[in-house]
Order: structure tokens, then C-alpha cells, then sequence
């Protein structure tokens, strides 16, 4: 074997810059839904209304989470966790069905490039044209081509910052703010900061993210196998390759059906060649694809040759069907039952939040008094919530038989919308029906919505809360 | 020693700290200029590391935007040091210390919470008492500040008084209340055994202690007891042992007692005294925060509805 040739590099160089030819398709179809699907929810939902409010909104300042006809409170974390499981375990799925499939088609890092793109394409012109000016000097009207493209920019990640802060402060009050000059420092840096991030990342840095900063390029191979959709390049079908008049015929062994026409190269964003196999930087948006179809149509070959495959069926030569029975794998099916249980687990677990949280507190400073009567008395303290957007009215008893041990100042009381309070109650018990040191007890604290000042019977909930009652020894 | 630290490990600190920094700085600027002699064939352009039988890392270059990265964090830390006190022997262009932060941010939450207490300041401490929002602040005020000691009911328990009866060591009108908040108060009543006399004197003074409220006590005792007292314990507690609020004396003819009314607690406070104390709120709170608070004490013993209010 032939030492290969060596040369001296610097260990850091500036990248080449990727400028991918456009590209119309199937994929590029898919790829355009989402990006109107996903903007469209984007930038609509923070103007929709629930109930007299902004129906999602993430309050920092009282700690309160709008979502629809939810409210979620710091307390309820553990549904965000869900969410986050949830929002993996799709990952996971998607990836082992048909690789990086988010990457291609829905990830805003994706989605924003493609919108910059557009705009840079529509003001600049397509490839070619962009290459052939950027050799050329600095011409009058390629400054202002340049400038009216950054422009563009900057207006729509401007734009996109400024959503992005409205789900933080109320879109509405925020547009006030903006048009009356009135807008708070923290909130004009937020939308600064998010606007300079996607004008950076879309504009510029493009494939650098997905190449060098996004870690989940770096774990979603470890979802491949075998049966995994990649796209991939039929080599037993293109090799050798080469270019021909379209006349030539088809001979096996000596020319295949790829033209080395290079528009694969030329159109793929992170700016790498498919015919070379599989590699890191792909991901998986199938412009490649679209492109290569076209190209097979003019020539009269058949599609295919760049296509979505998987690994056993380009090695063990499977038809389409075959490949698309392995979607049923094991591994699939248990990701898709996972998935869709903590689904089911989270609706149940959302639609049985109770409308109030309730902590029980025993007073510390006193273990226990005696009253006149001659009763035991011990403290508490219960942190009443209403977690709901509706009035309550809560009453606290103890659960039990025990008639001898009660609540004296358990009477009705009213809790605003999404108001916390604390209220001190007594528990008095009778010397001889408790022991000495400490009893288990328990609180029941029943609620129910108030509408016009009566509680709504079918409304009625309670909460049963343990605590201990100490008695003198 | 203490001398070495204070004077000579602020400098090493600070040396060390710019040196790091300086190293950072020198490495990057070697490691931008350096060469490597890499293979132009991928399959040999490898660094020899080699994982799982055959992941190899390959000796690509990194991208230039990624060096310009480091370059601003070695410029930023600078930037840091000039600024905070990082560096031990200076204190930073900002002047920034903790307890700064904390008074700045508490000096913004009360200016935010000014406007709420101003509502209050045109009224008396009688009319704060029975305004609703007052009682709610003050009923958040009392448990986070008050009720570790007096009890989240304000009933206090042994050697921390009851604030909902009408017994007041100091006087329970609202400024007297406000005053023992802002400045504190020492309950002190010293040790009286040696003016008493011995055991069986104090015996006999607490005897007498029990029949002024009225309780049964040993008559005989009581009797023996009541010269002493006279002489000693009446210049503070009165002769009629009706207390003094002008000292913090105790009135001992009622029924309510703080460390417990029993001959043998009476006994022992006279052979040891009393060492109450309340601490002293006037930094702790602002002026408006305690002037809603001592509405709230009052009300507990004076307005009728009481319950109600701690309650609600």
C-alpha cells in the first residue's frame, strides 16, 4: 500500500461555506408543510385569548403557567418532566424508524435556515448567481442586494425574538409597550438576545450548528440500526459513474446510472457528498433526493438512485415492501407503546389535578396546651392553594371516628381564582380519647367551585392530609 | 498568621488567577499558528485513537469561529475580573459585594411594597386594625416573623407571651405594641435568693404569690411569706402584686403566668430569675411593616372578631 500523499494544515481552519442550490420535491414538499405548520403555530398561538387571558403564557413574575384551560403552578413540575420524556422518547421513536428525520424536516434550526434561504434566494438569486457575484467585486448593486437581504433578516428574527418574548409578557401588552415606547430593559434584551440568535444561526452559522453544536446530531446515530431509513445512495446502481449524452445505454460494470452531475453536492445544506455513503453531517432532509429524481426523469432512468433506504435492504437487495414490514420491529413497537402510555398517563394525570393544594404545617413552638375546658389544643397551619381559575370555598375537618378529637375553626372559607394562603386552625382533643406523645390524625379538606355564591355540589372535592396531634405525657 | 493571610493571599490569588488566564490566552495563540502534517487520503488521516475495533478519530481541523470562541472567553474573563472582585486583591471596578446585592434587592422589593403600606399611613393604628387587606399583610408578617416564637395563633406557649389576652407585661395600647417590636424588650427579673433567704423563704413568698390571684394555698406559709414579699418583691410587682408596665413586671394576682404558675415554678424563678427577650425588629422590618403588625396584635385582643380574622 502506497503511503498517501501528506500536506501541513493549520489546526483550525475557516470552514468553506456551504451555498446549497434550491431544490423542488416530494421532500421539499414535506419539508415546506412543516415549515408553514410550525411558524403558523409559532407565531399564531401567542395571539390567541382563553377565558380573558392570553391562553399560553409562561408568567415568571407570579410563577404561574397558562396553558389553554390549564394553569400550572411551580408545584406541578413533574408534568413538565413528563412532557420532557415524552418529547425524548418521540425522538427516539421517529430516529429509529427513519433517522434524522427531526433534523430534516422540523427542527427551527432547519425551519429557519429554510425561510432565510428563501429570502436570500429571492433577493440574491440562486447559487450560481450568488457565487458569481461573490468572486466579483463589490458592485453598487450587490451591496445593495446584500443590504436589502440582511435587512429582510434582521425584520423577520426581529419578529421572531419579539414572539418569542411575548409568550414571557402578554404579546398584546407587549406590542403596547413597543409602540409607546414604554418597553422594560430585560424584555427589549430578550427580544435582542433572540433576535441575534436567529438571524445568526439561520443566517450564517447554518450547518456549523448542526455539525459542531447540537448534541442531538451527536446521539441520534446511537438510535440507528439496521432497519433504520437513511438516505442513501444505490451504489451497486449508479457505479461506475460518469457523464454521458442521453442516448447512452445502461452497460453493467461499465457505466451506471449516475451522471456525476454533482447537483447532489450542490444542493445539500450541510454541504457533503451521498454518493460517499452515510455520514455524520447528513441529516436526513432529502434534498439530495428530490434533486437526484429529477435528474433520473430527464435522463428516462428510474428514480431511486439517491432514495430512503435501509441498510439490510441495500445489503440483502429487499423490495420496497420488505423494508417498510421491518418498520414493525420490536424496538418500534415498544418506543411507540411507551410513547403513547405516558401519553395516556399524562392526560389522566392532568385532568385529575385537584383544583387545591393543601399543606399541612404543625406549629413548632408549641407541642401542646391545655384550654379552659379542659381540652388538649394543638396548632397547625394549612397552605391553602387554588390552583384553578375559579372560586372555592374550602371547609377542613379531621377524617375518623373519633368525635372526641375535632377542628374548632374548620368553618367555610373562600379562595380567590389561583390565590395561596395560610390559616391557622386548632385541634382540640379529649385527654381521655388520645394517648400520650403523638397520634396520627388526618385532615380532610373539602372544596368546591362557588358560582354566585353557592358551592356547586358536583364540584366537591377533598384532600386528606396526615399530621400528628401530641398529647401531654 | 492571620496577618500573612490577610496581606499576602489576596496577591497570590491574584497572581495565579492572571497567570491562568495569561496561559489560556499564550496557549491559544501557539495552538492558531500550529501546523499539522496530515494524510489527504481519509482512511489513513487518523490520529491513531481507535474505539470499537474500528471508530478512529480522524485529524480534521476544527472551525475558526470555534478558536474566536475561546479568544472571547479568555477576553471576557478579563473583562469579569475588572469588574467583580474576583480577584482577591481588588475589589472590582463595580464595588459589588453580597450584602450590596441583598440590600438592593431589598431596597427594590420595599419600594415596589411602598405603595401598599402608603394606603395605611393616613390612618390611625385603630382603623389599620379593621381595614381587611391590612390584617392579611399582617397575618403573613406575624407567621413569618412572629409566630416561631408566639405560635402561628399568637397564643403564645411557656416563657412567650400570649398576645390575644388582655395581659400586657409592657401595656397593650397599638404604639406601646409598635414600640416593643421596633426596640425590643428584656423581661429581667434577677435572681431574689439571696434577698429572700433559703429554700423554705421562697416556699413561703410563693405561697403568698398564690393567694394573691386567689389560689389555694398554705395559709400558715402564706403568712410568712407576705413580710418578705413586701421587702423584697413589691417595689417592682406592687404591694398588691398587680405588676408594673412601666418595668415589664408581671401581674402576679391574675391567672396568667409565663413560666408557669405552679409553687414549684414560682419557687424556681425567684432562686434564678427570669431572662426574657424579645428581640428588637426595627432593622429587620421596615417602619410601615411594623405599624401594620402592631395593628394586627392589637386587633387579636381588642376587636370583637377576632376568631374571624385569624381565620381569614
Amino acid at each position: 500500500m502506497a503511503t498517501p500523499s501528506q500536506e501541513w494544515i493549520l489546526m483550525f481552519q475557516a470552514d468553506q461555506k456551504v451555498v446549497p442550490k434550491s431544490v423542488w420535491g416530494r421532500f421539499a414538499r414535506s419539508r415546506w408543510v412543516m415549515v408553514w405548520f410550525t411558524q403558523l403555530l409559532y407565531y399564531g398561538t401567542a395571539w390567541l385569548q382563553y377565558n380573558g387571558r392570553q391562553a399560553l403564557l409562561f408568567d415568571l413574575d407570579t410563577r404561574r403557567f397558562f396553558l389553554g384551560p390549564l394553569v400550572f403552578y411551580p408545584q406541578d413540575f413533574i408534568y413538565l418532566t413528563g412532557l420532557l420524556i415524552i418529547a425524548a422518547l418521540s425522538l427516539f421513536l421517529f430516529t429509529a424508524v427513519a433517522g434524522r428525520v427531526w433534523c430534516g424536516y422540523a427542527c427551527p434550526q432547519t425551519v429557519y435556515t429554510e425561510i432565510f434561504m428563501w429570502f436570500e434566494r429571492k433577493i440574491e438569486g440562486d447559487r450560481n448567481e450568488r457565487l458569481r457575484r461573490a468572486a466579483g467585486p463589490w458592485t453598487a448593486e450587490r451591496s445593495s442586494r446584500t443590504l436589502a437581504k440582511n435587512a429582510v433578516w434582521i425584520a423577520f428574527a426581529a419578529f421572531t425574538g419579539f414572539t418569542f418574548v411575548g409568550y414571557f409578557t402578554p404579546i398584546r401588552e407587549l406590542t403596547h409597550e413597543l409602540i409607546t415606547f414604554s418597553i422594560q430593559p430585560w424584555e427589549l434584551f430578550w427580544i435582542g438576545f433572540y433576535s441575534l440568535a436567529t438571524f445568526g444561526n439561520a443566517g450564517f452559522m447554518r450547518e456549523q450548528v448542526c455539525k459542531y453544536m447540537c448534541p442531538y446530531a451527536r446521539f441520534q446515530s446511537a438510535m440507528f440500526d439496521k432497519d433504520t431509513l437513511l438516505v442513501t445512495y444505490d451504489e451497486q446502481r449508479g457505479e461506475p459513474r460518469g457523464s454521458r449524452s442521453r442516448k447512452a445505454e445502461l452497460i453493467p460494470n461499465k457505466l451506471g446510472a449516475c451522471v456525476d452531475c454533482n447537483l447532489c453536492v450542490q444542493v445539500c445544506p450541510t454541504g457533503i457528498d451521498i454518493r460517499k455513503g452515510l455520514q455524520y453531517e447528513c441529516i436526513g432532509c432529502a434534498a439530495c433526493v428530490d434533486v437526484c429524481d429529477q435528474v433520473m426523469d430527464k435522463m428516462g432512468y428510474a428514480r431511486g438512485l439517491v432514495r430512503y433506504s435501509t441498510q439490510n435492504s441495500v445489503q440483502q437487495g429487499w423490495s420496497a415492501s420488505q423494508m417498510l414490514r421491518r418498520a414493525f420491529r420490536p424496538r418500534v413497537l415498544v418506543y411507540t407503546a411507551v410513547v403513547w402510555i405516558l401519553i395516556a398517563a399524562m392526560a389522566m394525570a392532568i385532568v385529575a389535578r385537584d383544583d387545591l393544594r393543601v399543606d399541612v404545617v404543625r406549629d413548632r413552638t408549641v407541642n401542646y396546651r391545655l384550654v379552659e375546658n379542659g381540652q388538649i389544643e394543638n396548632v397547625y397551619r394549612l397552605n391553602l392553594m387554588n390552583a384553578s381559575e375559579y372560586t372555592l370555598q374550602v371547609q377542613t375537618s379531621l377524617l375518623g371516628d373519633n368525635t372526641d378529637v375535632k377542628v374548632v375553626d374548620g368553618q367555610a372559607l373562600v379562595l380567590n381564582p389561583t390565590e395561596s394562603r395560610w390559616v391557622v386552625v386548632h385541634v382540640q382533643a379529649d385527654p381521655d380519647s388520645v394517648h400520650a406523645g403523638s397520634n396520627p390524625i388526618t385532615f380532610r379538606i373539602e372544596s368546591a367551585r362557588l358560582d354566585q355564591g353557592r358551592p356547586l355540589s358536583e364540584t366537591v372535592e377533598h384532600i386528606d392530609e396526615p399530621a400528628v396531634f401530641l398529647a401531654p405525657r | 498568621m492571620s496577618d500573612f493571610f490577610s496581606a499576602v493571599v489576596p496577591w497570590i490569588v491574584a497572581v495565579v488567577t492572571l497567570l491562568g488566564v495569561l496561559a489560556c490566552g499564550v496557549f491559544l495563540w501557539v495552538q492558531a499558528s500550529k501546523k499539522l502534517k496530515v494524510s489527504l487520503d481519509e482512511n489513513t488521516n487518523s490520529t491513531g485513537h481507535v474505539w470499537d475495533e474500528d471508530l478512529k478519530e480522524l485529524n480534521n481541523p476544527m472551525p475558526r469561529w470555534w478558536m474566536g470562541l475561546f479568544y472571547i472567553t479568555v477576553v471576557f474573563s478579563l473583562g469579569y475580573l475588572i469588574y467583580y472582585p474576583g480577584l482577591a486583591a481588588f475589589e472590582g471596578s463595580s464595588q459589588w459585594t453580597s450584602t450590596g446585592q441583598y440590600k438592593a434587592e431589598r431596597a427594590k422589593i420595599e419600594a415596589t411594597a411602598a405603595p401598599l403600606y402608603a394606603r395605611f399611613s393616613a390612618l390611625s393604628m385603630e382603623e389599620v386594625a379593621r381595614h381587611p387587606d391590612a390584617l392579611s399583610m399582617g397575618q403573613r408578617l406575624f407567621l413569618n416573623n412572629c409566630a416561631q416564637c408566639h405560635g402561628s395563633d399568637a397564643q403564645g406557649s411557656k416563657g412567650f407571651p400570649n398576645l390575644t389576652d388582655s395581659d400586657w407585661l409592657h401595656g397593650g395600647d397599638p404604639e406601646t405594641i409598635r414600640v416593643s417590636i421596633v426596640e425590643g424588650r428584656k423581661g429581667q427579673m434577677p435572681s431574689m435568693q439571696a434577698a429572700v433567704g433559703g429554700t423554705q423563704e421562697a416556699r413561703a413568698v410563693a405561697q403568698y404569690v398564690l393567694s394573691l390571684s386567689g389560689r389555694s394555698n398554705n395559709s400558715v406559709l402564706a403568712q410568712l411569706g407576705r413580710e418578705t414579699y413586701k421587702n423584697v418583691c413589691a417595689a417592682c410587682h406592687g404591694a398588691d402584686g398587680k405588676g408594673n408596665t412601666a418595668l415589664g413586671a408581671p401581674n402576679l394576682s391574675d391567672r396568667t403566668w409565663l413560666y408557669g404558675g405552679t409553687e414549684k415554678a414560682i419557687v424556681e424563678t425567684i432562686r434564678n430569675g427570669r431572662n426574657g427577650n424579645m428581640p428588637a425588629h426595627g432593622t429587620l422590618l421596615t417602619a410601615e411593616q411594623i405599624r401594620v403588625l402592631a395593628s394586627y396584635v392589637w386587633q387579636l385582643s381588642n376587636v370583637p372578631e377576632k376568631t374571624s380574622a385569624l381565620a381569614q
